[in-house]
């Protein structure tokens, strides 16, 4: 099981805008470089991309929740 | 009725300066944090502090009703916004003087009329305030359009009605130019927005950017004088002076004139700004438009002034009337206020939130250091990346470079990133030392020489 952490601290969003669908759901499949969520640091906002392929198994954060730097976002089945 | 009680309804280096104004008049003080700002200066210095909600803006410093409501708990009588958050929101200032509150700042109308582009460009034109000049509305053909741009004069943008967005624009250098582009302008505007109307503006090139702060008591109003902010990244200014280099005293009374009387015109109440572009080359000014609140770079007018700008907007508020005239406000000196970011210059300026691990401030009557940072303050990463400016004060435009060049070899702030490069570079830039820059100066300079990170 490969885990996607969060490069920097902030405010992490699923979706690339408050009215777009997220980039990712639950079950879906992941790519090398797929971008998973924004992180807003300090009014910027940084893509999450994931640094392994497999499965979407859970979010560890919810929408809009703020994480430290390196806390898992999500959980990825081989 | 003065002031007893204030709520500071911000954070960061402005709810410090805020604070400190209001306890030189002897007014208790009630700072506002996030649950992510418990450990910041201003609560250290506030007589009480109230958490107002969660990390997110959204749900702390921007939500109006948890404020006022928090306001009234703590028995204020007055609410100080800041800048940025709500401080130039017209229903924030109406519902704090629905809760009985006095709102330091103008009315919630002066607001709301103020940012609205089109209503503001009107209250400056009857003024008597210059402003960008158009065409008298919507422009029906090529040869109207070519009628208007005779008196509007040349380079135009011509714009689509309908656009936004920069969509729909297109500029033309000249009337050979402008027949050739208009057809076409209004067939894009047409095609992309159902509507072909378009009107002409005046293309200003490399302008510079003059604000004249004023103050008004809701009677009377005044000007203290020009800042020049032209330099600036992404819109986000850096590096701010008063007076401005490129304006000979004629052209200063003039601008500074018209700014204070657009304030009295519109019976302005606190302080607030006049923005202009200024075309150098023309010698032309023209307003675009007005911020209803104090401003990040207020210190370089106090600098040059003597006048303390946060004490004069709450003695305002309080219900007194200015207490000086357009005579008493002289100019001495210069003024330089950069801004200290938590920023990577050599990483295309990518935020660096942490912990100030040491902390060093050059000291100097000449250097005035605002600020909510202190040694093993971690700086949270969910708000704006402004760590405090630096201002120096000297005699001469010169001086007041040299001044901060070497207040910036001191001050050292171990932990995160910041733009303290940025401003060596800009000190020892001989661009920047002969005061020759515009608008779209910056850029570009940073793409021809990009800095480390300090």
């Amino acid at each position: 099981m490969a885990e996607i952490r969060s490069p920097i601290p902030g405010t992490f969003y699923r979706r690339p805008s408050p009215d777009a669908a997220p980039y990712k759901e639950v079950g879906d499949s992941v790519a090398v470089d797929d971008v998973i969520g924004l992180v807003e640091v300090m009014k910027s906002f940084i893509e999450v991309k994931a640094d392994a392929a497999g499965t979407l198994k859970a979010f560890k954060v919810e929408n809009e929740e703020p994480i430290m730097a390196g806390a898992v976002i999500a959980e990825l089945d081989d | 009725m003065a002031i007893r009680r204030l709520f500071v309804a911000n954070r960061g280096e402005i709810a410090v300066r805020v604070v400190r104004a209001a306890q030189a008049l002897g007014i208790e003080t009630v700072q506002a944090y996030s649950e992510a700002d418990a450990d910041m200066l201003a609560v250290r210095l506030a007589d009480k502090a109230v958490c107002v909600g969660p990390p997110q803006a959204a749900k702390s410093y921007l939500n109006g009703a948890a404020l006022i409501a928090a306001a009234k708990d703590a028995g204020c009588d007055a609410v100080h916004p800041g800048y940025g958050f709500l401080s130039e929101n017209a229903a924030f200032a109406n519902a704090v003087e629905e809760a009985g509150l006095i709102f330091v700042g103008p009315s919630g109308k002066t607001i709301a009329r103020m940012g609205d582009k089109a209503a503001a460009r009107e209250a400056a034109k009857e003024a008597g305030v210059p402003v960008v000049p158009g065409s008298d509305g919507l422009v029906a053909d090529e040869e109207a359009a070519v009628e208007a741009a005779r008196t509007v004069g040349y380079p135009v943008m011509v714009k689509a009605a309908a656009g936004g967005g920069g969509r729909g624009i297109r500029i033309a250098a000249d009337e050979d130019e402008l027949r050739r582009i208009a057809p076409q302008a209004r067939a894009e505007a047409q095609a992309a927005f159902g509507d072909g109307s378009l009107y002409l503006e005046r293309v200003v090139s490399q302008p510079r950017h003059i604000e004249v702060q004023i103050l008004g008591d809701g009677r009377d109003a005044i000007h203290c004088f020009e800042r020049e902010c032209s330099l600036q990244r992404r819109r986000q200014k850096v590096w701010e002076e008063a007076p401005a280099a490129c304006l000979d005293p004629a052209m200063r009374e003039k601008i500074c004139t018209s700014a204070a009387d657009l304030a009295r015109s519109v019976a302005y109440r606190g302080a607030g700004t006049v923005e202009f572009l200024f075309d150098e080359a023309a010698g032309e000014f023209f307003f675009i438009e007005m911020n209803t609140r104090i401003q990040v770079e207020h210190p370089v007018t106090e600098m040059v002034t003597g006048i303390d700008l946060v004490a004069e907007m709450l003695k305002i508020a309080g219900g007194e009337k200015l207490s000086f005239s357009q005579d008493d406000v002289t100019l001495s000196g210069h003024a330089i206020e950069v801004r200290i970011n938590a920023e990577d210059p050599a990483m295309q300026f990518m935020p660096s939130p942490g912990v100030v691990e040491k902390l060093v401030l050059p000291t100097s009557d000449a250097v005035r250091f605002d600020t909510m940072l202190y040694e093993g303050y971690a700086i949270p990463p969910f708000y704006d990346s402004l760590l405090g400016k630096l201002i120096v004060h000297a005699p001469t435009r010169d001086a007041a470079i040299d001044a901060m060049a070497a207040a910036l070899e001191t001050l050292t702030i171990v932990g995160p990133k910041t733009t303290i490069a940025l401003h060596k570079a800009l000190a020892r830039d001989d661009s920047v030392r002969a005061g020759a820059f515009h608008t779209q100066f910056l850029e570009p300079w940073l793409e021809a020489a990009p800095l480390a990170a300090e």
